[in-house]
């Protein structure tokens, strides 16, 4: 329940978190909503010399459209994701994501950058930030790199971000007429994290074919991942409901799926399957308009 | 240790305190509030929910140097002018409560709740409070009393 | 008593409870929330292992950082301090040492090894990680079953093996019965371990005071007064010389009804560093150590005829203890055994229990305490009658309900049952769900793929502990429960009962009854509990015994002071006490309550003594103590109506409709509240809720992110009906409700999900019903391996 003691640094621009993210070193440690950070501090199951709580960077907290895209700062809330009127119009996928995250006091106060730095195998967001083909900005003293959401998610609690780096924003699609989105999750009865949470976004061409098909999944295994096969299956195809089901069929394929008290590898196979399924059959729907 | 001014049931309060100390600590040990209460340590009971700078939080996964500068409200605030909120009422009124232990967190939620939403169905109030536990009422009675609060709350309009 | 139009009688009604406006407002005093001078703070390391030699603790970083106190050991303590007490008795029962602090051995995750004091409690923490302790670990013994085999892992080398004690009750007539059955069905019974986890962890607060040579104990318990006797006995103090203290408790459900190492630890601190100390009770402390509830697997038999008739039943406990003997470890399950038949008259049983030691933090008492147990086997293997004959499960029933008639009803396990009307309850409750229609409903859409299902559970309990024979002859209290009534020179009326309620609205309901006895308003009634220094001698608030016991010594203790009233009202309206009435804050001429006396008068008599009353004794204050002769046995009928999601395995609730009959309710709002958190906890087993194990005895749902207490939107809307059939036992016609909806419930549920599922071949599904679990059921069902 109690934090074992470190420096406490508020930083109230970026570069002066960078800075001192490069000076104290491997001792330091961001903190942004703490929603990830904290209970860990607490539980003892991590340990920080010092404690860079970038929250006060008010320039990382905003939302807003930019080149038909939408940027979003890292340090916006699940909430402010939520319920911000551009995410919800132009990419509900996002929102819908967002809205499913913990509950409502960590959505208050947990941020998209601390979210995706941690990269919990059971978080919400890689499933829509994979489906989604988001960007991710990550700033360090030596400059700014765009990562690309497919590259980001490296392994179990382990990102692409180089030491010394933030995440700035994250930027996503404008999702166009035609395209349908939604996320889909089990979430685990205590802790609320996601068994298995599947993104699917599919956009159809005028005949009625699927033209594109994203399928990000998490939860399922160590790191968040892209159902390659399954949206091979749907490219080009006119999306009946055999042709979902084979498609939602090789969503694990190649993935060794993880187990604990709350789902074997073997159930929690099948159960993204059915949800990717699912998740697919409501994307078309939308899609459908 | 470090210099914090938190304004806490518009009261200003300013204290000398160890950077790791946690915003329910400092709520009950410092300033002596203790109707704040802990019931977990992975921010999942609620117990501890206080509105900071009107956000509903969990004050066990919050530091207190990160309310430097904010709004606290707690139970003891919610009151006004001693007259009790709706939503105390309406705790009273439909035995929403009985050890009372996790009641304050809960009522704290459900204040951000009705603030959001303020004529919300049964369904939306239990996943509107899915960051609270209680043990004793089986939540029938405290969906009845949010419903309670929010119905008196929406005549007052 | 006549009506009077000035103060309403209250009993019966939606009284706001009196508890509330300290608590919404954020005012009570909780252990936690304790501050004295001075105070130092305990922090408590604890086994990472399951079993292990103990080997050099080093606690010499500890004791040297800055803030720390005293660092202690079980070395240190040894002779000095514990062990726990623990008054179990039973032929042949191996009784374990449970010591303050390991010594030689540490026998669970979460077993206690040594203590940090310090000058705050977050130094208190540090220190911990300071300590360095050799452990050699050892095989554990986990499984339940696999405990009890020779060759296992022993917890306890001087007892050979972990068999703690073996309670077979041989019945002839049984195996009779069985011989000339039509139909056996069987199952085996899972009754997982659950974890109580009341909102408040445990606390304890500690002040020795040198002067006085006293101790006050503040304690996070649901009997403060047998605490004091144990901790008078531990410290070889006199009971005057120890104060205990519950002040407001954040929920029991049986967990703190026990004597813990920490209350022993917390006061041995302060006496010896001559300081008040605190210990708060993490949540992951109060997981693994903090005692679970249940943990029993059962194999159960039932012999029947083919009309549905049962003849015999018959049952082998093995019921898992855990590490150490609590108060009630090796009793839970007679309470299960004896019960086992529920509400049905079958003429023979016959039992086996098996308590075993393992690995594990100790079993006792939660919420139901081995009657959740009992109906849970009757109300599956009435369905599994019904499965196995083709019959409905409600008319398996009804055929089988011991008729109201009956009653009072002598059990073939010894217990004379006191008043009942089952069929009256579950029409009720049939009535309510629409039984006949949601069967055709069922019939619909399982042809359209849809696995609706619909769970009966018609169960019984046992509550209102009760004949003091029944608790454990060592225990330092009987079955009994008191109450003091006290009328204030201003006319207010001071009640302290031996009750200690946390949550249950006593404060209210014992108010409700002295309003009603005497005719004072609520308001000027104070109800107190949870001090032995305040209240005369008491037992607690655990066994749905609140109102039953302690409302029925108020009662008796009422009567007392209204004779005295009357006597004093007769001198001084000069008509005989056997005319007079109290109400409406008057006493009054039976028949003319126009002729009346403000009953403010009669007590500035008493205490006054200026009417000149011959041989008045002053004060109006009376004591009684009441042990009842019989238990008392609530009863009623659960349904609940679920979709099973057969893709998943998944379960959705579509309806809960709940008839419970407590008898005579005082408070009909605070009996629906007990109801709807029991359901929520006996949903909570059926479907969320396991403590689990892993095989190296580290537990793996030791934290809130891995064990599931219900949230809202995972319970049911709740619909709440009852029958009154009130008991004989007492005066106030009232059983207990505080564990009914527990117990009645996890059948209902579990019975739902087996009867959306029967068509496709599952006939038991260990609970909790995770949706692997029912998946795979019904995977395996549809591999015809079921």
């Amino acid at each position: 329940m109690i934090p074992a003691p470190f420096e406490y640094h508020a930083p109230t621009s970026l570069d002066d978190a960078l800075k001192l993210l490069g000076s104290l070193g491997d001792g330091a440690k961001l903190l942004a909503g703490g929603h990830s950070l904290l209970p860990a501090l607490k539980l003892r199951l991590q340990s920080v010399d010092h404690l860079i709580d970038i929250g006060r960077v008010a320039s990382l907290r905003y939302v807003r459209e930019q080149d038909g895209k939408i940027a979003i700062g890292a340090l916006s809330t699940h909430r402010a994701i939520e319920s911000t009127a551009l995410v919800r119009d132009k990419c509900p996928l996002l929102a819908e994501c967002a809205a499913q995250i913990g509950d409502v006091q960590v959505r208050n106060r947990g941020t998209i950058g601390g979210s995706l730095s941690h990269a919990d195998p059971a978080a919400d967001y890689p499933a829509a930030i994979l489906a989604l083909e988001a960007e991710i900005d990550a700033a360090s003293a030596k400059g700014k790199r765009t990562i690309a959401a497919a590259d980001f998610f490296v392994d179990m609690l382990t990102t692409a971000l180089k030491p010394g780096e933030i995440v700035t924003e994250v930027r996503v699609p404008v999702l166009a007429k035609g395209t349908g989105g939604t996320y889909l999750k089990v979430p685990q009865p205590a802790s609320g994290f996601a068994v298995v949470g599947v993104a699917a976004l599919v956009t159809l061409d005028g005949s009625g074919q699927v033209s594109r098909a994203r399928i990000g999944i998490t939860g399922a295994a160590v790191k968040g991942y892209r159902a390659l096969d399954a949206e091979k299956a749907l490219a080009g195809k006119k999306p009946d409901a055999a042709v979902v089901k084979s498609a939602a069929a090789l969503a694990t394929k190649g993935v060794e799926t993880t187990g604990d008290i709350w789902a074997s590898s073997e159930y929690r196979a099948h159960l993204t399957q059915v949800y990717a399924e699912r998740a697919i059959t409501a994307a078309l729907t939308r899609a459908r308009g | 240790m470090r210099k914090v001014t938190i304004t806490v049931n518009g009261e200003r309060q300013a204290s000398e305190i160890e950077p790791r100390l946690l915003l329910v600590h400092y709520l009950r040990d410092v300033l002596g509030l203790t109707g704040t209460h802990v019931g977990c340590e992975t921010s999942l009971c609620g117990a501890c929910t206080v509105r900071l700078n009107g956000d509903a939080v969990k004050s066990c996964t919050v530091l207190a140097v990160q309310a430097d500068g904010g709004e606290v409200t707690t139970i003891e605030g919610l009151a006004a002018n001693g007259k009790l909120h709706a939503l105390q009422d309406g705790f009273w009124e439909e035995h929403g409560l009985q050890c009372g232990y996790c009641t304050p967190g809960m009522i704290m939620a459900a204040s951000q709740l009705l603030e959001r939403n303020p004529n919300p169905s049964d369904d939306e109030i239990r996943h509107g409070l899915e960051g609270n536990l209680c043990r004793c009422t089986g939540y029938q009675h405290i969906v009845n009393a949010v419903k309670h609060a929010a119905k008196k709350l929406s005549a007052a309009r | 008593m006549a009506s009077n139009p000035v103060i309403p009688k209250t009993i019966g009604t939606r009284v706001k409870r009196r508890e509330d406006p300290r608590l919404i407002t954020g005012q009570a005093t909780y252990v936690d929330d304790l501050r004295l001078p001075g105070m130092l703070y305990l922090s408590v390391l604890r086994s990472m292992y399951a079993h292990a030699k103990l080997g050099k603790i080093d606690t010499s970083k500890a004791k040297a950082l800055p803030g720390v106190v005293a660092v202690v050991t079980g070395a240190d303590l040894k002779g000095k301090v514990g062990p726990v007490p623990c008054p179990a008795a039973m032929p042949e029962l191996k009784m374990p040492e449970q010591p303050v602090l390991a010594i030689g051995k540490v026998r669970y995750v979460g077993e206690p090894v040594a203590a940090v004091v310090a000058t705050s409690a977050y130094v208190a923490r540090d220190a911990l990680d300071l300590i360095e302790v050799d452990y050699d670990p050892l095989e554990a013994a986990v499984d339940v079953e696999k405990a009890a085999e020779t060759g296992a892992p022993v917890l306890y080398d001087e007892f050979g093996d972990n068999v703690a004690f073996r309670a077979p009750v041989a019945n002839p007539a049984v195996d009779e019965a069985f011989k000339k059955a039509d139909r056996v069905v069987k199952l085996r019974i899972e009754q997982q371990r659950v974890i109580p986890m009341a909102m408040e962890p445990r606390g304890v607060v500690a002040q020795w005071d040198r002067g006085q040579k006293s101790l006050t104990v503040w304690s996070s318990t649901q009997i403060p007064h047998l605490l004091r006797s144990q901790l008078a006995e531990s410290f070889k103090l006199p009971e005057i010389k120890v104060r205990v203290i519950a002040p407001e408790v954040g929920g029991g459900f049986g967990a703190k009804l026990n004597v813990y190492r920490e209350e022993l630890l917390v006061p041995y601190l302060s006496m010896t560093l001559g300081k008040p100390v605190k210990w708060t009770q993490a949540r992951r402390e109060d997981m693994a150590a903090t005692t679970h509830g249940r943990g029993q697997v059962e194999y159960v038999e039932l012999a029947c005829k083919n009309d549905g008739t049962m003849t015999a039943m018959r049952c082998k406990i093995y019921a898992d203890l855990g590490a150490y003997l609590q108060f009630f470890t090796a009793g839970i399950a007679g309470f299960t055994s004896l019960l086992m038949h529920g509400c049905y008259k079958i003429p023979a049983i016959a039992w086996e229990t098996i308590g075993v030691f393992t690995n594990k933090m100790s079993t006792d008492a939660y919420r139901g305490a081995g009657r959740p147990e009992a109906a849970f086997m009757a109300e599956r293997m009435a369905d599994e009658v019904a499965a196995e004959l083709g019959l409905d499960p409600v008319a398996v029933r009804r055929k089988n309900f011991i008729p109201k008639e009956a009653f009072p009803y002598a059990t073939p396990g010894g217990l004379m049952f006191d008043s009942g009307d089952y069929e009256k309850s579950l029409a009720k409750a049939l009535e309510i769900v629409g039984y006949d229609k949601l069967r055709k409903e069922q019939a619909e859409l399982r042809k359209q793929g849809k696995y609706i299902g619909i769970g009966v559970s018609t169960y019984l309990e046992i509550c209102g502990l009760g004949p003091s024979v029944l608790l454990p002859p060592k225990l330092k209290a009987g079955g009994w429960e008191s109450s003091t009534v006290r009328m204030d020179p201003g006319g207010t009326v001071t009640v302290l009962t031996g009750a200690s309620p946390h949550g249950q609205g006593q404060e209210t309901s014992f108010a409700q009854i002295v309003s009603d006895q005497l005719g004072v308003g609520l308001d000027d009634v104070l109800v107190l509990h949870g001090d032995t220094a305040i209240v005369q001698a008491g037992v607690g608030t655990f066994g749905s015994r609140g109102t039953a016991l302690g409302g029925t010594a108020l009662v008796m203790a009422l009567e007392k002071v209204k004779t005295k009233i009357k006597s004093i009202a007769s001198h001084m309206m000069e008509s005989p006490p056997d005319n007079l009435e109290l109400g409406g804050g008057n006493v009054f001429l039976k028949g003319s309550p126009d002729k009346a006396l403000p009953l403010a008068k009669v007590v500035e008599a008493a205490f006054g003594m200026k009417a000149g009353i011959p041989n008045l004794e002053p004060g109006l204050e009376a004591t009684s103590y009441y042990e009842p002769n019989n238990c008392l046995y609530p009863f009623g009928a659960h349904i609940a109506v679920v979709e099973v999601d057969a893709d998943t395995g998944q379960v959705k609730f579509r309806r809960y409709v709940a008839v419970d009959d407590c008898g005579n309710q005082i408070n009909p709002m605070l009996v629906e509240g007990q109801v709807h958190g029991g359901i929520a906890q006996g949903v909570g087993q059926a479907m969320f809720e396991a403590a689990v194990y892993d095989e190296s005895g580290q537990l793996v749902s030791g934290s809130l992110m891995d064990y599931a207490v219900p949230k809202a939107a995972m319970i049911p809307t709740l619909e709440l009906d009852s029958t009154v059939t009130p008991t004989p036992v007492n005066p106030l016609g009232v059983k207990g409700v505080g564990e009914a909806g527990t117990i009645g419930s996890t059948p209902a549920v579990v019975n739902a999900v087996i009867d959306a599922l029967r068509p496709l071949g599952v006939k038991t599904i260990d609970m909790p019903l995770w949706p692997e679990k029912v998946w795979r059921a019904i995977q395996a069902a549809k591999g015809g391996k079921s």
